[in-house]
């Protein structure tokens, strides 16, 4: 029995938890991997355009909300979801237009391309900002558990709950669709395929008739799709504050490249490796010991190896020991 | 005498800066093999991509089919028949087979299928492999891959530069069969090659270039029996 209390308090603190928030950083890594595939560099806007696709869907979800337009159970966001990520895709195709495709024409170096798109995060930051200000918003509604604590301990007559919220079990199954759905079209449709012909070879795929511009955009429309959905879930699940979605731009990117760059497979492992480390290790682990040792052995600490406030100090510890020992990633990826 | 289905006619250029080729002519008939050989830094590869129009021109024509194509872009010059092999990177490695087959078709809108089989015939190993990453593939096979990746587009034309460059002796003959094989089905084959002697035994034109300039033209066999080109290229 305590063996049993000891692991419905790790899935309740530990596994569920880590798993919305590493399909989160899944979906943000997958857009970064494959506009390093395609573009070649590393897209320092992706936080920020996160946060204005989600700033949008905020403000669409309370205008259906003054509207009295819900949606059952489920959140009112996910209505506002097709607004926001047609207008994140828009977004990313101007930015094409007015910043990168001039570099692309003189073939810029992929560190011109990078420090141009740090423009655009300040900028989008900017923007984000004047649009939904700077502080947190919550939009969540509908219910707000699949499974609450204390109906789980009824139930199962275990001391220790489980809760399993809504936004955590939308969130799983969105996100398994979303990576469905985009396996299937990189594997089985013609323009998934040229998006990786054009990854893999750029000069055979130009000889092979793929024509870049069209590669280029679709990877755009891709990526869009699925920053938006990242930052709604992110935001429907935790909160929703324009430097939270900035910051998350570093485990995103760990993520990437820890599952190796470029390989949209490495991207969702290397997106649960980052956030079950950043729980794992943040985590106190002294209740979770108390029901295997015997009480005289407990320690007096936590068992906590670093406070929450460190969380990013394991991403980027995990981020320099990846870099150091197998630069190509879990996956084999391109080194930058 | 009529004029050869493709034509690079006294070709002078180079990549910027000072010009490689001067002057130089090559030349292949309907369903022949020519071949361009030569000492290192002759501008065998750099003929062969200026025919292809990777590098400008600053005189002379390229022509297919009697058609001046000189001011075409590679892109173009592939929907216009011509088939392109390059000496390195010629395959998309961490795709299967089929897909880099898939991928040459890419600017065809008819079915395909077809095509993919009589490649599939010529390289039956590749059958065998096709949902196996190319990358992951000998450099023969890979060879192989990159030849029928151009075949996918049925030109008339197909150019291969060096496409025997890192391959055992025993996969250069196969290949050799093979292209000849491509040939006989009436594509013209245009190559360059460093094994200039086996290259020379399956040629029915051969160029000798020098300094970018054509030192001697003439059918394989007769170039093979030239003491000048023995002595001078051939290693006696």
């Amino acid at each position: 029995m305590d063996a049993l209390n000891a692991l419905i308090m790790l899935a309740n603190f530990v596994l569920i938890p880590a798993t919305a928030y590493g399909s989160q950083l899944a979906l943000g890594a997958l857009g970064i991997t494959l506009i390093y595939g395609i573009l070649r560099f590393s897209h320092f806007a992706h936080g920020d355009v996160m946060a204005i696709g989600t700033a949008v869907v905020i403000l669409t979800t309370w205008g259906l909300q003054g509207a009295g337009v819900s949606f059952g159970v489920l959140p009112t966001a996910l209505l506002a979801l097709p607004v926001g990520i047609a207008f994140t895709i828009l977004y990313l195709l101007a930015m094409d237009r007015v910043v990168y495709r001039f570099y692309r024409r003189v073939r810029a170096k992929p560190m011109v391309f990078v420090m141009a798109s740090l423009g655009v995060m300040f900028v989008t930051n900017g923007l984000t900002r004047l649009l939904i200000g700077p502080g947190e918003q919550r939009f969540a509604d509908g219910a707000r558990f699949v499974i609450s604590a204390r109906d789980f301990r009824t139930w199962t007559g275990l001391s220790e709950g489980l809760a399993l919220r809504s936004t955590q079990l939308l969130t799983v199954v969105v996100a398994l669709i979303a990576m469905g759905i985009l396996f299937y079209f990189l594997n089985r449709t013609r323009s998934g395929k040229s998006m990786r012909a054009y990854s893999d070879n750029e000069d055979l795929a130009l000889l092979s008739g793929i024509n870049p511009e069209r590669v280029v955009m679709i990877t755009w429309v891709i990526a869009g799709t699925l920053m938006c959905l990242a930052g709604t879930l992110y935001g429907l699940d935790k909160i929703f504050r324009p430097f939270t979605f900035f910051q998350l731009l570093l485990p995103m990117f760990a993520a990437a490249i820890v599952g190796g760059l470029g390989n949209p497979l490495g991207a969702i492992v290397g997106g649960y490796v980052i956030a079950f480390s950043e729980l794992g290790v943040t985590y106190a682990w002294r209740r979770f010991a108390g029901y295997f040792l015997p009480p005289d052995w407990m320690p007096e600490g936590l068992m906590q190896i670093l406070p929450v406030d460190y969380k990013f100090a394991v991403t980027f510890a995990i981020l320099v020991l990846v870099l150091i020992f197998r630069p190509t990633g879990i996956f084999r990826g391109k080194v930058i | 005498m009529s004029e050869p289905f493709l034509i690079g006619d006294a070709m002078t250029g180079g990549y910027g800066g000072a010009d490689i080729l001067h002057g130089c002519t090559i030349a292949v008939e309907k369903g022949q093999i020519a071949v361009i050989v030569g000492p290192n830094g002759a501008g065998k590869s750099t003929a062969m991509k200026a025919v292809f129009g990777m590098l400008n021109l600053r005189s002379g024509a390229v022509r297919l089919g009697g058609e001046d194509i000189t001011a075409l872009s590679p892109q173009a010059r592939v929907n216009k028949g011509m088939g392109f092999v390059p000496q390195t990177n010629n395959i998309f490695p961490s795709m299967s087979v089929e897909e880099n087959l898939e991928m040459g078709a890419f600017i065809r809108t008819d079915d395909y299928a077809q095509t993919m089989e009589q490649v599939y015939t010529l390289f039956p190993i590749l059958r065998d492999k096709r949902h196996q990453a190319a990358g992951e593939l000998s450099g023969g096979q890979r060879q192989q891959v990159a030849v029928g990746r151009a075949l996918m587009t049925k030109p008339s034309v197909l150019m291969l530069d060096e496409p025997t460059a890192g391959v055992s002796p025993i996969v250069m003959d196969e290949l050799f069969d093979r292209i000849i094989e491509i040939a006989r089905t009436g594509i013209s084959i245009l190559m360059v090659e460093q094994n200039a002697r086996q290259a020379l035994a399956i040629a029915d034109k051969g160029y000798v270039l020098v300094q970018g300039a054509n030192r001697f033209t003439d059918t394989g066999e007769a170039l093979l029996a030239d003491p000048d080109v023995r002595r001078s290229f051939l290693g006696g």
